[in-house]
């Protein structure tokens, strides 16, 4: 029996494993403690959780435990390390470089370094939402400190060339961060291999509990950040306020399952994104959004032409998914990540997110295909767009009357 | 087996059973993203909702009065410097027994070209009035005072300061993490009288770590410190802990609840420690001024706070030495410092803090656990003299 | 997004969905949005004697609102003479549907699809005999 809506917007948030659930529980309760606390056993109890934690997010990316700072979440670990870095080492320079399609979290940031008096470029992509080196290239400039660049897009999935970027960024002295939010559990990290200075974890996405987050901070080369929220000196002064020891342990447990299981995992996801692809393949006019070779498994995104995003969702309420990122769907804006990929402005409306994960179904895929056919045939019999393409009108050429 | 009895509730608390039971169905089936439209998100929103009326309702504000937080040091930052962030540089007064969280904040602000004065406190832990006054008539824009200190548990005359800081033009802010559950607190009397942020902090009443709160008069003009997807009003961005959210609302509730009944059973607590410490010759911090019915800081001269923790853990009791916070810190507390206390007595600080699980009987073997300590050690010391 | 009821039934059982041959004697169309925005309103009404609007069509691309703002004044400006027409205000529609703030662009794209269709049919037609 299907449970409705099925959920296919694992990019938004997963949910949390039961396995890592059972982990955390004993610690809101009997193993309570203040990890801070030195003088008692409740604390030292919870300490040593916490730094078991560190141990096991360190091992997934391949890092050393004391690289791991935590936080509350991506938002603030893109917040500390673009504002830290650039913070600490604008005696060096005041130019930043970042990537339009980038999260909220990392383009908001800029913005605000901005007003702070630094200068920031937001780089095109190309067609398939890639980073093209040569771009790249051609913005750094003798005083670019930093270079912020995804590894994994959240709308549209693709796998950006970290590795490249990381020895463009190493050979002129650069600290290159990376958002990893959407990396973990779906590629592999190896931070011994890579040459990113700093890289954002979030737990919520890869089954562990929202509220926690890790920012990596490499020790060799070391980079230096000033830290943004200040206070008891937690996390080496990094990062001060209590840690929530329960969540914590839920991002160890999260990301050991992750390591263990993300192989088979990605291989069983992929088929079934496949399975869905080739099922709305029928259907007319459907585009796939961004690179489909350079992309984690877990992710499709079509634009349904001339269907409106949101009288989609409304019309496949079966379905959780997702129109732009979930961060930004109070707005109207079209997604400024498909904008950025080049796409027009109906393509850019009518985008679904398809985002699949640990406990998606084969079931659930068959299901979504066949809803997805008889609603988008309904929404494209009361479009006007539609009709008019049927018709052999060439919308580019109409004159709209925008309001 | 062996439970130890926790005897420090001011550096933490455990969750209550029905703050727990609140929050696991937001870790397993009703775990959306509550920016997201569909049904999963929906439903992760109201439950935001309904925890950001609770926290309202319990200290007498409004919900849109309420930004989620990821604790009290995150509360204390955003308000402290993204308050400063709104204003040209000017004075900026917070007082020396603050939280670390309040002091590092504002001489973070203090090196942006801001003025910082550290309002004094008296002997018992108060804030020095006269002093309070002199820096008023600087016209400082930002005033933060604690509303019951964390380590000594010393209340301050709040709703007075706050009068004197708004007549001299002040934003007045104060770190009410200690003092819900254990006073009345009540944000629209507070704001009457002239505060205009509090923050609370779920952990230290019966609710999880990683959710808190800065409770706050809509006027107040404020920067984020978290930029990003425009969460909370566009304070603070990140996608919300709404599990510990809703455990957050439920655990204030329930201390607001049982606080009438609680508050009285701690105080009686406090004073058989109290009255008992006093005879085996301790020093009580702070002892002639209005504190926090649950909590005791206190030293035995000559003794050394740390071996004493140390002797109490293995005997079963968990008590602090400073503040959770700052522990790793070897130095003497600066609120003990602030109040005039010498460095070796300071170091030899030892804080009880009583939660409403406490009872008479733990008191009084935690006591002849603290006697039987305190003899032996006074003799150590006697044969090394 | 919560949508209310009205606005729901007006999604799922849209009136008077389709359009009108082009040629049709009295026919008028508005049109008006455009894609980069997020909706499209094609308004076609069917004008007999008198100026009285007979009968009306719409197809929509955009949003639930959008969809039940032009599936509402289908039913709204039949009867009506093409100046009556003009009175539907767009604060009418988005009362009679409950729409949130972020929706009321909706509503004043229905008007303005009034509004555009009428002047089709004036242009086409001339003003309208009195009645």
């Amino acid at each position: 029996m299907l449970k409705l809506p099925i959920y296919l917007d694992y990019s938004a948030t997963t949910p949390v494993d039961p396995r890592v659930v059972e982990k955390m529980i004993p610690y809101l309760f009997e193993k309570f403690g203040n990890p801070a606390s030195r003088s008692h056993s409740f604390g030292w109890e919870a300490e040593a959780a916490v730094e078991e934690a560190r141990v096991e997010v360190a091992k997934l990316i391949n890092a050393d435990p004391k690289e791991i700072v935590w936080t509350s979440g991506a938002t603030e670990s893109n917040n500390l390390a673009l504002k830290g870095a650039a913070q600490f080492y604008a005696g060096k320079g005041k130019h930043l470089i970042t990537v339009k399609t980038e999260h909220k979290a990392v383009l908001d940031t800029c913005r605000e370094l901005e007003r702070q008096g630094f200068e920031v470029s937001y780089l095109d992509v190309l067609g398939n939402g890639l980073l093209d080196l040569e771009v790249l290239q051609a913005a750094l400039r003798p005083d670019t400190i930093l270079v912020s660049v995804m590894f994994v897009n959240n709308e549209i999935g693709v796998i950006q060339p970290i590795a490249e970027i990381g020895e463009i960024c190493r050979s002129r002295g650069i600290v290159f961060h990376v958002d990893a939010a959407q990396a973990t559990g779906k590629v592999a990290i190896d931070l011994a291999k890579l040459k990113v200075d700093l890289m954002s974890f979030s737990a919520h996405k890869t089954y562990g509990p929202k509220g926690i987050g890790a920012l990596y901070v490499r020790r060799k080369p070391r980079v230096r950040l000033s830290a943004q929220m200040h206070g008891g000196g937690h996390e080496r002064g990094f990062r001060s306020g209590t840690l929530p020891t329960h969540q914590i342990v839920g991002m160890g447990e999260a990301f050991r399952l992750a390591r263990l299981e993300m192989g088979a995992e990605s291989e069983r996801i992929r088929m079934l994104r496949d399975r869905l692809r080739e099922g709305l393949s029928d259907i007319e006019e459907v585009y796939v959004n961004g690179d489909l070779e350079r992309r984690v498994p877990h992710n499709l995104n079509v634009s349904f032409a001339y269907v409106e995003g949101e009288s989609l969702l409304m019309a496949i309420k079966e379905l959780a998914v997702s129109s732009g990122s979930a961060c930004t769907s109070a707005s109207l804006e079209p997604s400024y990540v498909l904008r950025a990929l080049g796409r027009n402005d109906e393509l850019a409306h009518s985008s679904i997110r398809f985002t699949l994960g640990r406990f998606t179904t084969e079931e659930e895929v068959d299901y979504a295909i066949k809803l997805l056919h008889d609603k988008i045939g309904r929404l494209r019999e009361l479009s006007p767009l539609w009709e008019m393409v049927q018709e052999g009108v060439d919308l580019s050429t109409v004159q709209w009357a925008a309001h | 087996m062996f439970a130890p009895v926790y005897l420090d509730h001011n550096a933490t608390t455990p969750a209550d059973a029905a703050v727990v039971d609140a929050m696991l169905p937001w870790l397993s089936l009703q775990f959306g993203n509550p920016s997201s439209r569909h049904e999963y998100g929906r439903a992760a929103r109201r439950a935001i909702d309904h925890a950001r009326r609770q926290v309202a309702a319990a200290v007498g504000a409004q919900p849109g009065e309420i930004v989620f937080t990821s604790g009290g040091s995150e509360a204390n930052n955003l308000l402290i410097k993204g308050a400063a962030a709104c204003f040209k540089p000017g004075i900026l007064a917070v007082g020396a027994s603050e939280h670390p969280c309040v002091i590092k904040p504002a001489e973070q602000i203090a090196r942006r070209g801001w003025t910082l004065h550290r309002l004094a406190v008296d002997s018992e832990g108060r804030i020095d009035m006269d002093a309070f006054a002199a820096v008023m008539a600087l016209k400082p824009k930002i005033v933060s005072v604690m509303l019951a200190n964390n380590e000594t548990g010393v209340l301050q005359e709040i709703e007075l300061l706050a009068a004197m800081a708004r007549r001299a033009g002040a934003l007045f802010h104060s770190d009410a993490v200690q003092a819900v559950g254990k006073v009345a607190v009540d944000f629209r009397q507070l704001n009457a009288a002239g505060v205009q942020a509090l923050t609370l902090s779920a952990h230290k009443f019966g609710g999880p770590k990683g959710a808190a709160a800065l409770v706050m008069d809509k006027r107040v003009d404020l920067e984020a410190l978290i930029a990003g997807g425009g969460h909370e009003r566009g304070l603070r961005s990140g996608t919300e802990n709404v599990a510990a959210i809703v455990g957050f609302g439920v655990a204030c509730e329930l201390a607001v609840q049982r606080c009438a009944e609680v508050a009285p059973r701690l105080l009686a607590l406090r004073e058989r420690l109290e009255e008992r410490l006093l005879k085996l010759g301790a020093i009580v911090f702070g002892r002639a001024a209005e504190r926090l019915p649950n909590t005791v800081f206190f030293a035995f001269p000559e003794l050394d706070g740390e071996t004493v923790v140390g002797q109490l853990d293995r005997a079963g009791y968990a008590i602090a030495s400073g503040a959770a916070c700052s522990s790793a810190n070897p130095e003497p507390s600066h609120v003990l410092r602030a109040m005039g206390v010498g460095p070796d007595l300071a170091r030899g600080a030892l804080r009880v803090s009583f939660g409403s699980g406490n009872t008479p009987e733990q008191v009084n073997g935690f006591l002849d656990a603290l006697q039987t300590t305190v003899a032996r050690l006074r003799q150590l010391t006697a044969m090394a003299v | 997004m919560s949508y209310s009821v009205k606005v729901l039934d007006h999604y799922e059982n849209p009136r008077n969905v389709g359009s009108f041959g082009k040629e049709e004697e009295g026919v008028a169309t508005g049109m008006v949005g455009a894609p980069a925005c997020g909706d499209v309103m094609k308004l076609q009404i069917k004008v007999g004697k008198g100026g009285v609007i007979e009968d009306a069509k719409f197809k929509t691309y955009g949003c639930g609102s959008a969809i039940a703002s032009s599936s509402l004044v289908t039913e709204w400006v039949k009867g009506k003479t093409i100046d009556q027409a003009l009175d539907i205000k767009n604060t009418q529609i988005a009362e009679e549907l409950a729409l949130p703030p972020v929706k009321i662009h909706c509503s004043i794209l229905a008007e303005d699809a009034i509004k555009a269709a009428v002047a089709d049919y004036k242009k086409k037609h001339g003003e309208p005999a009195a009645a």
